[in-house]
């Protein structure tokens, strides 16, 4: 587990945290930078998948709990195309099954937003929000992918996260503009949520290659859609965007809270007792 | 199998039109417009598949029935792709799949209106109320509302007809 310093990134820091520079494409990308990047994007998937999924059964109403659990079940569909991707293009015979349930915490590269525990219905659905806004201007833009494999994945995962997207947003606004207590609640979750959104648009080398190479989109570049969707949603939700600048950082490299240790511990109990164990 | 008894394309896709649909068991595959194509590679018989939800329980079900159809039917030598581009859009389903769809109590989709993400702002300002008119598949009243985005399954929504009160699926575009 890192260090509490680790993963908190003074303000001071993030300001000095360089823009990805504009350089032409400098042909293919190192394959282990291509297969960091595709982790990220399944890790993603596959932990907010998992604790979207600790709902099943929770949820305040029946239909909210189907709709968790279908997000749920997207999310998990993605995770198995972005990491049987990642598999493939690594070339060690590694599957989706196998970078899932036997990776340690500190090769996971799911940003921390995802990792935060659920906390009630309306911090799980702030966080969805959140997520949901990044991961529409992300596949949007993967769409256009030189790596043909990857904007196939985005176009196919773009059609599912739309609707995740409408159902997050509404219920943000509804919840938000609702009674007193539905609007405190979000508005707490807004902001416990907000310091960890900044991690979605700090770029590093790895995404210095992905953009070089013309396959991802730098992160720099879906900030501004991302604060025109949050704005105008928030707006309408009456809540308010917190003012702090102070932001987590250290999800993407692989330095993660202790949240993720649970979830690895919940998740991959049954491969790592019973190795190879299939139903 | 020698190339002499391979079956004919177009018999080969009449079995998969008798194939049901794990789920939804009044349509078939090919009614789903799932299955994109059929074609003989020498003596082996490649089938095309795209799935509809990228994590649609579904699909490695689909993937047994197609296999243990075609086998009963004699074909030894079989592959199964899977095809994810173009992404599969509720807008291949057969008008005679919509049928039996509105026939079985579930709204079929209604092609053009899929999310697309840019209208979420918009949309989210109708607090709930879609812009869309789903005809309740019992009774044909437009009077219908939205329960829920997800339905019984990833591909449908939970609506109420608020003329015969009846609650129903809605199959969401894609």
């Amino acid at each position: 587990m890192p260090s509490l310093t680790d993963v908190m990134t003074a303000d001071a820091d993030l300001a000095r945290a360089p823009g990805i520079r504009t350089i032409a494409a400098k042909g293919a990308a190192p394959a282990d930078a291509f297969v960091d990047w595709l982790c990220r994007m399944g890790d993603n998937c596959l932990i907010l998948g998992h604790r979207v999924s600790e709902w099943c059964g929770h949820s305040p109403v029946l239909e909210e709990d189907i709709a968790l659990a279908n997000t749920a079940l997207d999310l998990i569909g993605q995770t198995q195309l972005w990491l049987g991707l990642a598999g493939e293009v690594e070339g060690k015979g590694r599957t989706a099954d196998n970078l899932a349930y036997l990776r340690d915490a500190a090769q996971f590269r799911n940003v921390l937003l995802v990792e935060r525990p659920n906390g009630d219905f309306g911090q799980t659905l702030m966080r969805q929000f959140l997520f949901d806004v990044w991961h529409m201007e992300m596949l949007r833009a993967l769409q256009a992918s030189s790596d043909k494999r990857v904007a196939e994945i985005a176009a196919k995962a773009a059609k599912e996260v739309a609707y995740h997207l409408e159902r997050s947003a509404d219920l943000v606004i509804r919840l938000g503009d609702g009674t007193d207590e539905s609007r405190a609640r979000m508005q707490k979750s807004l902001n416990v949520l907000w310091p960890y959104t900044g991690e979605l648009f700090l770029g590093d080398a790895v995404d210095q290659a992905m953009a070089d190479a013309g396959i991802a989109p730098a992160p720099e570049s879906l900030k501004a859609a991302w604060d025109r969707t949050i704005s105008e949603v928030l707006a309408e939700a009456t809540l308010v965007l917190p003012d702090g600048t102070f932001q987590h950082k250290g999800g993407k490299q692989g330095r993660h809270t202790e949240a993720l240790g649970f979830i690895l511990a919940d998740m991959q109990f049954l491969q790592r007792a019973y190795p190879g164990g299939t139903w | 199998m020698s190339s002499a008894v391979r079956p004919d394309i177009q018999m080969v896709r009449h079995w998969l039109a008798q194939v049901p649909d794990p789920e939804i068991p009044v349509i078939s595959l090919t009614d789903l417009g799932i299955i994109r194509d059929v074609a003989w590679q020498d003596d082996t018989l490649v089938v095309t598949v795209t799935p509809t939800y990228s994590g649609c329980p579904a699909t490695s079900v689909i993937n047994l029935d197609i296999e243990a159809a075609l086998r009963a039917k004699g074909i030894e030598k079989l592959r199964l792709e899977r095809q994810l581009s173009p992404p599969w859009t509720t807008d291949w389903i057969t008008a005679e799949g919509r049928e039996k769809l509105r026939a079985y109590g579930i709204a079929p989709p209604i092609d053009g209106t899929a999310a697309d993400g840019r209208l979420a702002g918009r949309v989210a300002r109708l607090a709930g109320t879609s812009n869309l008119v789903i005809a309740c598949p019992r009774c044909g009243s437009t009077k219908t509302e939205k329960v829920s985005q997800f339905g019984s399954t990833p591909c449908k929504a939970s609506y109420r007809c608020t003329d015969c009160l009846e609650p129903f699926d809605y199959f969401k575009c894609i």
